[in-house]
């Protein structure tokens, strides 16, 4: 009984660890500002109360909800062509040895040059809007499905493959029946991987010739001087991504449910 | 190919003049292998580690390409795997992320089968309550053990319908006690389907419980040599024999003789390149077992 008490209250303790974690931040924070508010008269405009009033506005009136939102839809259109993408060419690179010796340099090079270099070439190609921030996303988000793609296709049980050839499955069956749920675990590594990226990349992405996002919302409230909106806004996206990332790890394990 | 006049009297399985090597080795894996399984006949394919045993397994389902000669299943040559042939192999092959039900339904919803859902589901019943899993339908195969795996992999053969059950060491990975329950089982479920049946072993006491006809094949000088005992002739087998009549043979002193006997042929053709001529009184021939004129 004891021991189930003890448990019971480490259990208890581990779940609020992280919470603890965050007020003491909060605590850092309204220290440093407020510490530094004497010396640096700016430090003020960023202390948690301003912070916390432009919250509450900012959600009551609706306008970080639709900046939200907007911001969302690139990084879903973005995921989108990231999978469509790469599922395919990493299928490829992992069942083509010829195909992977090929591709091999070519996509180490894309693959290191930052996305938001591609910015002005994209604006010029697709033209100022969201095409180009879909475009920058896509390209982003897109190595870390090829590459776990690609893996997934390497470590696929070879018995599977041997078993479906000996009840005369197609190579179709075989791709849709084998293959995809194989990898599945792997493409959702890659997925969560490929939110992350894209949602870092989302925000400088943003402040490029869109009039909506969180990305360009930032800059709108370093304009209007509205500080406590910006260092809203920049948390925010902080829990926001968390929240994807915690949604993509949900899945993942959702997959894994016949362990 | 056959002549028709062969294809007409066709045993289930036979191979003729099969050779097997691969591009990168010029040795031969197999070469010139003569072998029929006939209707509802049993038949052990029995020899060391490397003989090229499951490398014919993979010939007869069509996993492989012969260099020479040709395997055929009623007639037909194969190049892909019959519909009508099933494979059970060493490891039990399920899908992680199937149920046991899913897993055995797998192949009914093949384009090369493509069984309606109402037959399907009765196929997979009827399957998996002969190899008493019946309860287990909807559990993922991390859950069961090596014993219920390999029953899954039977079910899911058995749903097939084959004609012909390929087995390669099925029950190499298990105890004792659930390989001889799994021998006692494989026999009655082949028994009552009556089908035919090439099972790959190691084990002298599987081959000679289950088999009607056992085949020992050894390597000399990258030869392959087949030797064969009908064991429906030489122990009294009434033909497809089921659990109960097996485990009688079992305990026969033709049955501890005939061990004997094959185990000293088997060391006798590794050591010697020859057999023994002193205990060989049941083998029937040597190196060629189908007339095929």
């Amino acid at each position: 009984m004891r021991l189930q008490n003890t448990s019971r209250r480490k259990s208890v303790l581990i779940f609020l660890l992280p919470f603890v974690g965050s007020i003491c931040f909060v605590f850092l924070w309204w220290g440093l500002t407020h510490f530094l508010a004497d010396s640096t008269p700016m430090a003020a405009y960023f202390i948690p109360e301003k912070t916390w009033q432009s919250g509450l506005r900012l959600f009551s009136n609706g306008v970080l909800v639709e900046h939200t939102l907007d911001s969302l839809r690139r990084v879903f259109v973005g995921l989108i062509l990231a999978l469509s993408f790469g599922i395919p060419v990493g299928l490829l690179v992992g069942s083509s040895y010829i195909f992977g010796r090929v591709s091999n340099l070519f996509f180490q090079l894309l693959r290191m040059i930052s996305p938001l270099s591609w910015m002005p070439l994209a604006i010029i190609i697709l033209g100022i809007g969201d095409a180009p921030v879909y475009f920058l996303l896509g390209f982003a988000g897109v190595w870390p499905i090829i590459l776990n793609v690609a893996a997934g296709v390497a470590a696929i049980d070879p018995k599977w493959l041997k078993m479906a050839k000996s009840m005369s499955a197609t190579k179709i069956e075989i791709l849709f029946h084998i293959t995809l749920p194989g990898i599945m675990d792997h493409i959702l590594t890659g997925t969560r991987l490929s939110i992350g990226i894209i949602w870092i990349v989302l925000v400088p992405a943003e402040m490029l010739g869109v009039q909506a996002g969180l990305g360009y919302f930032i800059l709108d409230a370093r304009d209007r001087m509205e500080y406590g909106d910006l260092m809203l806004t920049i948390l925010y996206i902080g829990v926001l991504g968390a929240g994807l990332d915690y949604a993509a790890r949900w899945l993942r394990r959702r997959w894994r449910y016949y362990d | 190919m056959m002549k028709s006049a062969d294809i007409h009297n066709a045993p289930v399985l036979q191979a003729v003049g099969v050779s097997l090597r691969y591009p990168e080795n010029s040795d031969y894996v197999l070469h010139n292998i003569n072998l029929a399984v006939y209707e509802q006949e049993i038949v052990a394919l029995l020899g060391e580690s490397g003989c090229g045993k499951s490398s014919f397994i993979n010939l007869a389902s069509g996993l492989l390409e012969s260099s020479e000669g040709y395997v055929a299943f009623c007639g037909q040559e194969i190049r892909t795997t019959p519909a009508k042939v099933a494979v059970v192999f060493q490891d039990a092959c399920l899908l992680p992320w199937l149920t046991v039900y899913g897993n055995v339904a797998f192949a009914l919803k093949l384009e090369s089968l493509r069984v309606r859902a109402d037959e399907c589901k009765a196929r997979v019943s009827a399957a998996l309550r002969d190899v008493g899993l019946e309860n287990a339908a909807s559990k993922y195969p991390a859950r069961l053990s090596g014993g219920m795996a390999q029953r899954v992999a039977l079910a899911r053969t058995l749903a097939r319908r084959a004609e012909l059950l390929l087995l390669d060491e099925p029950f190499s990975s298990l105890d004792a006690i659930t390989r001889r329950s799994m021998q006692e089982l494989l026999l009655d479920i082949i028994h009552k389907y009556r089908s035919s049946a090439l099972i790959v072993t190691h084990d002298m006491d599987e081959a000679l419980l289950i088999a009607d006809r056992l085949i020992l094949m050894t390597k000399e000088n990258g030869e392959t040599r087949l030797a064969e005992w009908n064991l429906r002739d030489i122990l009294g087998k009434a033909r497809g024999a089921d659990s109960d009549n097996a485990q009688h043979y079992r305990r026969s002193s033709t049955f501890m003789d005939l061990k004997e006997e094959i185990a000293e042929s088997l060391a006798y053709s590794t050591k010697a390149f020859g057999l023994s001529s002193k205990n060989t009184a049941h083998m029937k021939k040597q190196n060629f077992l189908v007339n095929l004129d």
